[in-house]
């Protein structure tokens, strides 16, 4: 049965028709064209589906998006704000961060859940939580150089945006 | 996956009424993180989902005049294991919240969803049932029943939750005096797997040094979670000498009953069960402050 799904996407409003079967991975990639948030495993253990949903991350795979109706949803695509790259994501560039890309959303909306909730965290810490972001180019250690460089908030200057 | 209605439960007697309407057919959905799984898998049909998360006023913590500690059965098991009375209270439970797979899942499962998922490899029930806890099954007009967690499991995937009831809460009594406790996770794959092998222990010294009780609950190791009734019972009263540990643990190998799988054989979950008794008791000790 079809029915209506109200979701706040990147502070926009958004209205989907949709069957309660539809995934929030599948809401955001094929009703909204989203297409920044990846799918790897579908079951719920790589990561590469992380989203904000009202701030706390989740994974859109295993997500019912009527589940979630009338919530905030953030994406990669809402992080930039006036064509300026979040913290986190001009670390990732900064500190190279990624190779193919496939799991950088996840592992970009993981970490900034993380600083989000705990400004300063240990390297413990960031890997405790970063654990649950698989990465198959296993680029782990600049990975984990990308997240505590976006703590300090020199991060977003250094270099990358041509400044 | 399958089709089905989702009915978003405002309040726990609309969740109710949404049971009694579409009976068998129907499954509660709290995080979603096995049932969405299961959906998938098509091991799980219904025609109805009903969602719990929406209904307020079952995410408290709070501690109990008695002394114990009451948590909602919509609270996240993030929420549990980051919670200053857990951690200061139950460091046990704590502990073995925070072994649940990612953060990103603990945020989304709850506790109750996750005792009603019946996985005997799951890690929070061992240490729930070492300490004594008790599960809050609520039911329409009003209906509550108690039942002790150890009473929860009755086999693989099963639980004693009926139908037309929904966990709405978990209550946990802290460690006797002076106990020691400990839960130890064999993850011998990945730090984000389900345990090979789970123990938990919680050791009350007597005034002597002795043992004066003594629980001890394994996971990953059967049908259900397993108490290892005979190692207590071997050293419930005595001196917990190194020999003493090591002929209880023994015992485990005959109270499991493990599965092959991709997590190790039988033969080796089995082996491996009493090793990490022997370790769960020896750290109980410790944090007791009895070594
Ligand atoms: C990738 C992954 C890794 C995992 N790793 C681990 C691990 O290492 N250790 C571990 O312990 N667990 C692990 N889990 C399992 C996890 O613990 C469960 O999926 C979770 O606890 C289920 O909670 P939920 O709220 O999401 O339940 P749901 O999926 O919402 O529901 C689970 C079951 O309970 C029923 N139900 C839900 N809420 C209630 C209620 N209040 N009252 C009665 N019935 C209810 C549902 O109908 C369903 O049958 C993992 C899960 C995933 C997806
Ligand atoms: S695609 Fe969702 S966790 Fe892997
Ligand atoms: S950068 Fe390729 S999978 Fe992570």
């Amino acid at each position: 049965m079809v029915q209506r799904i109200n979701l706040k996407v990147n502070g926009e409003n958004r209205q989907v028709e949709a069957p309660a079967r539809r995934l929030l991975v599948d809401l955001l990639r094929y009703d909204l064209g989203l297409t920044g948030t990846k799918e790897g495993c579908s079951v719920g253990v790589c990561g590469a589906c992380t989203v904000l949903v009202d701030g706390e991350m989740v994974a859109s795979c295993i997500t019912l998006a009527a589940a979630v109706e009338g919530s905030e949803v953030t994406t990669i695509e809402g992080l930039a704000e006036d064509g300026r790259l979040h913290p986190v994501q001009q670390a990732f560039i900064d500190y190279g961060g990624f190779q193919c890309g496939i799991c950088t959303p996840g592992q970009v909306m993981a970490a900034k859940a993380l600083l989000d909730e705990n400004p300063q965290p240990t390297e413990e810490e960031v890997r405790d939580w970063m654990m649950g972001n698989l990465c198959r180019c296993t680029g782990y250690y600049k990975i984990l150089e990308s997240v505590v460089a976006a703590m300090s908030p020199a991060a977003s200057h250094e270099g990358g945006d041509g400044n | 996956m399958i089709d089905f209605e989702f009915h978003q439960a405002t309040a726990l007697d609309h969740a109710f009424s949404l049971l009694a309407d579409y009976g068998d057919d129907a499954r509660l959905m709290s995080g979603g993180t096995a049932l969405v799984l299961q959906m998938k898998q098509r091991f799980s049909q219904p025609g109805h989902v009903i969602g719990l998360r929406r209904i307020p006023g079952l995410d408290a913590i709070e501690e109990t005049e008695d002394g114990n500690i009451r948590i909602g059965g919509l609270c996240t098991q993030r929420q549990v294991e980051n919670h200053p009375l857990v951690s200061e209270r139950l460091p046990l439970v704590a502990g073995a919240y925070r072994h649940v797979a990612t953060p990103r899942i603990r945020n989304m499962a709850t506790v109750g969803g996750g005792l009603a998922h019946g996985d005997p490899n799951q890690d929070p029930p061992p240490s729930l049932i070492a300490l004594g806890a008790s599960i809050v099954l609520s039911s329409a007009n009003g209906g509550q029943r108690i039942v002790p967690a150890e009473e929860l499991f009755v086999d693989y995937f099963e639980t004693d939750v009926r139908p037309g009831e929904i966990i709405t809460g978990l209550v946990v009594p802290p460690a006797p005096n002076g106990a020691g406790t400990a839960y130890l996770k064999f993850l011998p794959r990945t730090a984000d797997d389900y345990a090979t092998v789970s123990v938990a222990a919680v050791v009350t010294p007597d005034g002597l040094g002795n043992c004066g009780d003594i629980r001890i609950v394994l996971g990953s190791v059967g049908l259900t979670p397993i108490r290892a009734t005979a190692a207590e019972d071997a050293l419930r009263g005595q001196p917990l000498t190194d020999e003493a540990i090591r002929e209880a643990a023994a015992t485990v190998q005959d109270a499991v009953d493990p599965l092959d799988d991709h997590r190790g054989s039988a033969e080796y979950k089995r082996e491996m069960a009493e090793v990490f008794t022997r370790r769960a008791v020896r750290q109980a000790m410790t944090n007791a402050g009895m070594v």
